[in-house]
């Protein structure tokens, strides 16, 4: 094509293309906005978080919100129990997890599609059906308000089995095989050959798990009492009902209580986004 | 060793069904021993709750003390409930716009997304930011740009309009502000799944297309509809679950309020659990929560099968 005359289709892709980077810059501004609101309210003095006509940018910037608050709120405590949690909940979800998923995958024996279908079928059951009577159960042997609690409810999912056995499912099984004729054992086939194999994966499913713990807020709600006990969900909510005009400061604590996330999410979004993609897929 | 080699071949020889069943036993052992750990935790956790659920709906229960059997007195008290008819009826509120607005936000983006564009990475990252951020942090910082004196919205709104709606504070504005938030949140999330669909259709599928004189509608209709049909279809019932059980959004960001112009299902059974210590009652609409995702979710498996046959 000379560039004196360009056909009729290719303006249209043209301005096809424009319209979509304009799509792409309106609707990116719009789920931004809020965390740039959040980001510069926290730097304002209190009174001009809310002002008409609203000012943008901080006449003066109190960065020194981000000092004050570790002692206006108990953030320390409750960042290391979230930490705890999320960690722990992490590590037994991956080995549980991936430990059903090779019994899943790679063990022919009879009776494991049927019971493949039962974890399904419960993962389509919304936690807020059965939320009651697990409630009581946890309670009744006493762990209501205990660390317990809030490890044991999130560890077991469904989702971890799922995830890993399809990601199993796509390793040959001639690979166990072969182990199994070298007289290798179950647990050496699974420690030696499919977890080195599940690297990206596994990195997925811990993300994954970590972020859900992590930003989990029904869970603590329901089950813990004590403030030292405290999530940085739960204590962050009771920081807002309890400074509700300091809106400065609130916006301070819910920038701390994302941050942490989104640097887990920008070092690992590869693995969480086709973890979410590919488990999300094949259901 | 040798045994595991016959076996792995079918077993067609004299005196190996000894082997097979020895086989046999050795894997129900070993795959029962793989899956104990996350099985038994999840027995007692998921699957016991879930069977209890049956039973505690037809009980008196409250905060001390066992369940005790009152036969139909919950489902009758249940079906003459002003809350739960508001609760069953806002839940589906939520559910009718928000599937549909989040469904055509999220497909529209996957399509412009999967074509060649610049910065397409960074805005995936972008478009995934909201359903990673904690519901609280998510529903303080909405509640204050709703805010209907002095917040962004009406701040921007009021150069356009007069009469600004009152958001959080109006019975009928309320709802919209929560669905606005709910679509915020989870558009990234079925934004991904949608691309990951779109990924595999075949290039080549265009290219015939585009050979016939199809030109871009045309193409989205006939190519890449049909063929996302499937994922369209596992994104409607996950959406729909998602939108159905909706609970702490509403639960941070507006308590149900103002009035009971949010409450939704789930959060009618925590607060008659939490809030009043009935639990027995509050099982019975659990219970009808689960049948309201079931029937909806069975209802879509039937209409697909159904356009898949025809």
């Amino acid at each position: 094509m000379d560039g004196t005359r360009v056909s009729g289709r290719a303006v249209g892709r043209a301005v096809g293309r424009v319209a979509g980077y304009a799509a792409m810059a309106v609707v990116c501004a719009f789920i931004l906005l809020p965390f740039v609101w959040m980001v510069l309210s926290s730097l304002k003095p209190n009174n001009e978080v809310f002002m008409v006509p609203v000012r943008w940018l901080p006449s003066t910037w109190h960065w020194e919100h981000y000092a004050q608050i570790w002692t206006k709120a108990d953030m320390g405590t409750w960042l290391l129990n979230t930490v705890f949690f999320a960690v722990v909940v992490m590590l037994l979800q991956v080995a549980t997890g991936s430990f059903a998923a090779y019994g899943f995958s790679k063990i022919a024996f009879p009776g494991r599609n049927t019971l493949f279908l039962v974890y399904v079928a419960t993962m389509a059951v919304p936690w807020q059906a059965y939320m009651i009577p697990q409630f009581k159960m946890l309670s009744v042997i006493g762990l209501n308000d205990t660390r317990w609690s809030i490890i044991l409810l999130q560890a077991f999912g469904a989702f971890g089995v799922f995830m890993m056995k399809q990601f199993y499912d796509t390793i040959p099984d001639e690979l166990a095989e072969a182990a199994r004729l070298d007289g290798m054992s179950e647990f050496g086939i699974w420690a030696r050959i499919i977890v080195p194999l599940s690297g990206p994966s596994i990195a997925a499913l811990a993300i994954i798990t970590f972020t859900n713990t992590w930003n989990d807020y029904m869970g603590p709600l329901l089950y813990l009492r004590s403030p030292d006990l405290y999530t940085i969900q739960l204590g962050l909510k009771t920081f807002i009902s309890q400074y509700d005009a300091d809106y400065a400061m609130i916006m301070t604590g819910s920038v701390l209580s994302v941050l942490p996330i989104l640097v887990v999410f920008l070092l690992g979004q590869k693995q969480f986004i086709e973890g979410i993609a590919t488990s999300g897929m094949k259901g | 060793m040798g045994a595991q080699d016959l076996a792995g071949r079918g077993g067609g020889a004299r005196d190996n069904s000894a082997h097979v069943r020895t086989l046999r036993n050795r894997n129900i052992r070993n795959g029962l021993l793989f899956i104990a750990p996350n099985f038994i935790g999840f027995l007692v956790l998921i699957l016991i709750p879930v069977v209890t659920l049956f039973y505690t709906s037809f009980t008196k229960w409250s905060a001390l003390g066992e369940p005790s059997f009152n036969g139909l007195a919950n489902w009758r008290r249940l079906f003459a409930d002003e809350n739960f008819k508001t609760a069953t009826l806002n839940t589906l509120y939520y559910a009718a716009v928000h599937i549909p607005l989040t469904l055509a936000l999220a497909f529209g983006l996957a399509v412009l997304l999967n074509a060649k564009i610049r910065g397409r990475a960074f805005f995936r990252t972008v478009a995934f930011f909201p359903y990673i951020t904690a519901i609280v942090a998510v529903a303080q910082v909405w509640s204050m740009m709703f805010d209907p004196k002095s917040g962004l919205i009406n701040q921007f709104l009021g150069l356009f309009v007069d009469d600004l709606p009152g958001w959080l504070s109006s019975t009928s504005w309320a709802m919209p502000a929560v669905i606005i938030v709910g679509t915020w949140r989870e558009v990234g999330y079925f934004m991904i799944l949608l691309l990951a669909g779109l990924q595999t259709i075949p290039a080549e599928l265009y290219e015939a297309a585009q050979v016939d004189g199809a030109n871009g509608w045309q193409r989205f209709w006939h190519v890449t509809v049909p063929c996302m049909w499937p994922t369209l279809f596992f994104v409607t019932v996950t959406l729909t679950i998602t939108s159905l059980k909706i609970l702490d959004l509403t639960l941070v960001m507006t308590n149900g309020g103002p009035g009971i112009s949010t409450l939704v299902l789930a959060q009618y059974v925590y607060r008659v659990a939490f809030e009043r210590a009935d639990f027995g009652y509050a099982s019975t609409v659990s219970l009808m929560l689960f049948f309201i995702c079931l029937a909806v979710t069975m209802l879509q498996f039937w209409i697909n099968n159904r356009r898949e046959r025809a």
